[in-house]
């Protein structure tokens, strides 16, 4: 322990003051200190938006929804100018799949943890295992699905992107549900089955029908995460410059788009780029901020 | 649970309604189960059969090898710039933001008044929603000309004529995109993830300890330090651990400010290339099946011993606290 809390209390009065003195000095620079970090975590992300907003206001138009990719004016006001049409069907697509894909599997794996094997060695191995995956690099998912889908069906696809996104979608959900049904009192399930009702039907009409917003919660904040994902979706679908809904095929999306632009070097282009980006993160944000106020009204 | 409890029923009792049913429905949430189990071995072993033919190449040897060089008839691959890179990067990121992310965990647990604690949480919150590439396209455009201004000329006139140390801070480099910047960029991402994990963890301390160290007198700074930090600090070095695996793994903001370089960087403000962002920038264009290709799919193969590592220890430092 330091000089700021010193064994034993002084018998000199001026010592004691001096001490006091320090003491709240030392707890007013930490406070200060700590209202200075909040402050930078707001500012960013207050700088973000604030870029977001300057810069992709700026050249958001109908256009930007309704036209593919074009390649650069080179300043020419009469050449057509390109929009991300094709990157948000892409987007859509691939996160819909990806979602159904990935949804059902996490909400039986939630529901394995919360009602079947608690405390169980299997059960502890797939928590753990879902939770490394929850935090695992999605560059690494890319690249597994690359040698899976990818490599068998000899080019990129849109299926192979909606399946990366799907094993993204899984640590997600099941984290949500588990912790959901675990809110569950056990009462609850006591009464159902002191009923006669078999325990899947306990499960299906009474713990999730309980935990229905939690675990919708839980599926939007999957949907948010995959909606900004690039790394996988770079070594799976690829991205592509026009419209695309065949699944076999390398297909566009509005993260891949927005990289592919934004590097590009040509102004015109990293302005729609800036569009995109101001479309990707206020949706996303969007989806988070409806799943918080959808788990706030159930609490 | 329902199969030993049959078992141990004589058998002579009438069936349990919808018994089949039970079955089934266990049988798909365990079989869901040993599915992500099996994924996580799936992810290892496809990614170590795919680095196999690179291993076989460069021998282990490649791990510590500098060689970057893709031209045909002589390519020769090593792994350590990006490994290196991933973990420099990584770690200059934690010495940045975990002051901060501790900061705005006593803030928000200890400090702000109530009616401020959850929309500021809530913002918080909100900047670890953004999408990895929107902080790397705000990293390019905004925080490296920033960076590079008023931050590495600076130092490095200031500190890059001292010896020794100085080497770290002097850099030639025009462009601007760096380790300095992308750790900053990486610091800035995991700060909402430290943060909300400590806040989680400061929360669980039981609120008559604090009191009585309010009791004696003690500072709200003297709670911290005295208290709630020795009786959470095994789970705040989880959380840095966690905040730690998210920037090792970090691929599109990085890739967009460190510059791509793959050679060795003497000052933190030169560029350089992480695992994740080489794989990113090169991979997509290898060819199916080359060397390259393989080199890369080794390198991802590391990246996930690393994370995993890490992440693992992590969750067993945080098992007591967060469920």
């Amino acid at each position: 322990m330091s000089a700021t809390i010193t064994p034993m209390p002084s018998r000199n009065m001026a010592d004691a003051r001096a001490l006091g003195r320090r003491r709240r000095l030392v707890d007013q620079l930490v406070r200060w200190a700590c209202l200075a970090a909040t402050a930078i975590g707001l500012f960013f992300l207050a700088s973000i938006l604030f870029t977001l907003i300057i810069r992709g206001v700026a050249a958001l138009d109908l256009t930007v929804f309704t036209r593919t990719f074009e390649p650069t004016t080179y300043g020419d006001p009469d050449a057509p100018r390109g929009g991300l049409y094709h990157a948000i069907m892409g987007t859509l697509v691939q996160t819909t799949l990806g979602t159904l894909i990935g949804t059902p599997i996490g909400l039986f794996v939630g529901t394995y943890l919360a009602e079947y094997a608690r405390g169980s060695a299997l059960g502890n191995a797939v928590r753990f295992v879902s939770d490394v995956l929850l935090s695992a690099p999605s560059i690494l998912v890319g690249l597994f699905v690359y040698q899976m889908v990818v490599l068998p069906m000899g080019g990129f696809s849109g299926i192979a992107g909606s399946a990366a996104l799907a094993i993204l979608v899984i640590p997600v959900v099941v984290r949500t549900t588990e912790d959901m049904l675990q809110l569950i009192p056990n009462t609850l399930r006591e009464a159902v089955v002191g009923l006669g009702a078999p325990k899947w039907k306990m499960v299906t009409l009474v713990c999730w029908r309980s935990a229905l917003s939690g675990i919708v919660t839980g599926i939007l904040l999957a949907i948010a995460r995959i909606t900004g994902e690039t790394a996988p979706l770079l070594l799976t679908s690829f991205g592509n410059n026009i419209t695309s809904f065949n699944l076999n095929s390398a297909m566009a999306s509005l993260p891949i788009a927005i990289y592919q632009q934004a590097n590009s070097g040509f102004p015109d282009l990293i302005d729609i780029a800036w569009a995109g980006a101001l479309i990707v993160t206020f949706g996303v944000l969007a989806i988070n901020i409806i799943a918080r106020l959808l788990l706030g009204n159930s609490k | 649970m329902s199969d030993s409890i049959n078992s141990t029923m004589p058998p002579v009792v009438r069936r349990k309604v919808g018994s089949f049913g039970d079955r089934l429905f266990e049988a798909i949430c365990r079989g869901a189960g040993i599915f992500v189990l099996l994924l996580l071995g799936a992810i290892i072993l496809t990614l170590f059969i795919g680095g196999l033919p690179a291993f076989r190449e460069f021998g282990i040897g490649f791990i510590w090898s500098t060689a970057w060089i893709p031209a045909e008839g002589r390519e020769q691959y090593g792994a350590l710039v990006p490994v290196l890179g991933t973990l420099i990067t990584a770690v200059l990121a934690i010495l940045f933001g975990v002051p901060v992310a501790f900061g705005i965990a006593f803030f928000l647990t200890e400090l702000a008044p109530p009616w401020l604690r959850r929309p500021v949480g809530t913002a918080i919150e909100l900047l670890a929603a953004v999408p990895s590439i929107i902080f790397g396209m705000w990293g390019l455009f905004v925080l490296v000309p920033v960076v590079q201004n008023y931050i590495q000329l600076p130092f490095g006139e200031a500190l890059g004529a001292l010896p020794l140390v100085g080497a770290i801070f002097a850099s030639n480099n025009f462009a601007g995109t760096s380790i300095f910047a992308a750790s900053l960029v990486l610091a800035i991402m995991i700060v909402p993830f430290i943060a909300a994990t400590m806040r989680d963890v400061f929360l669980t301390v039981p609120p008559v300890y604090k009191e009585s160290a309010y009791g004696l007198g003690a500072t709200r700074w003297e709670v911290m330090k005295g208290v709630v930090l020795p009786y959470t600090r095994i789970s705040v070095v989880g959380g840095i651990m966690l905040g730690l695996g998210r920037a090792l793994g970090e691929t599109m903001a990085v890739t967009f400010v460190i510059g791509n370089a793959n050679r060795i960087a003497t000052s933190i403000f030169d560029p350089s290339t992480t695992i994740a962002s080489v794989v990113a920038m090169e991979f997509p264009e290898s060819l199916m099946g080359s060397v390259k290709q393989s080199s890369l799919l080794a390198l991802g193969f590391l990246l996930f011993v690393i994370s995993f590592v890490v992440l693992a220890a992590s969750r067993w430092l945080l098992r007591s606290r967060l469920k």
